[in-house]
């Protein structure tokens, strides 16, 4: 099985212009963001896509100033609760007239529960193909084993037990780390 | 005792769903949007009916104008000349 790029080389090929690299920052990404914008801040789809395009797009113009590659997690992060800050602010100025009431605070237990399962998406990585497409499908994308064998051209049947067998596959691979978080190279303006 | 049990696995797997496959497509093509930008940026600087114009009716004009007016181009425009 293919490992996956470290981010921070992939954030030095996307310094470079590299633009498969860029592609494969947002696909790496992608889930995170949108998981804080509607599950961390509760946007609606509509303010969550404005979030999403403007992070990214912060992201693609301000990369030079990332001062630590290994950091890209965590900048990211911060940026999207900037950016959905903001995006509340702007919402609710109109229908309110007191600063004060503005209710902006994300669920910090479900932006918890986001970081970590980015670690564990991450570990995913480290399985095989068929085993990180059958997890993803059935948990992440809620598909039915019946998609899922035709998709994967799997017996239904057998699907349970794959499962069952691939998370075992996946605590050992969590199991094997030692995550430590980077911290933020940047004090981010937006 | 593992504290990734199957139960917390599946929770942690499911609580990052794909986003919506068009918002990734369209900030993947960023740096392409971008190459628009600079041209009509430049177009604009040089040309202040086409600038008025695109002020007053950001994707119109450029639709008129022959690009396509997608959306992080839009966006990256209307910060640079609406806001």
């Amino acid at each position: 099985m293919a490992q996956p790029v470290p981010a921070a080389q992939l954030v030095a090929r996307c310094r470079a212009g590299d633009e498969d690299a860029w592609a494969e920052l947002v696909e790496r990404f992608s889930r995170y963001v949108y998981a804080i914008a509607t599950q961390g801040f509760r946007l609606r789809d509509h303010d969550a896509e404005d979030v999403f395009q403007e992070v990214f797009a912060k992201v693609y113009e301000r990369l030079d100033s990332l001062r630590n590659d290994d950091a890209i997690q965590p900048w990211i992060a911060q940026l999207t609760r900037r950016v959905c800050v903001d995006k509340l602010r702007s919402g609710s100025r109109e229908e309110v007239t007191d600063e004060s009431e503005l209710a902006v605070d994300p669920d910090e237990d479900a932006i918890g529960r986001i970081d970590e399962a980015l670690d564990v998406h991450e570990a995913m990585s480290g399985l095989s193909d068929n085993c990180r497409e059958i997890l993803d499908r059935f948990f992440a994308r809620d598909e039915t084993y019946r998609t899922i064998g035709e998709q994967l051209e799997l017996p239904a049947g057998t699907i349970a037990s794959r499962i069952s067998r691939c998370l075992v596959k996946l605590r050992d691979e969590l199991e094997g780390r030692n995550p430590l978080p980077a911290q933020s190279g940047e004090q981010v303006n937006v | 005792m593992s504290a990734y049990d199957e139960d917390r696995l599946s929770e942690l797997i499911a609580a990052l769903p794909p986003a919506p496959e068009a918002w990734v497509r369209a900030a993947q093509e960023l740096p392409f949007a971008r190459r628009g930008l600079d041209a009509i940026v430049a177009r604009a600087e040089a040309d202040m009916e086409f600038r008025r114009a695109l002020i007053a009716d950001l994707e119109s004009t450029l639709a008129q104008e022959g690009y396509e007016p997608d959306r992080p181009l839009v966006d990256a425009l209307r910060r640079r000349f609406v806001q």
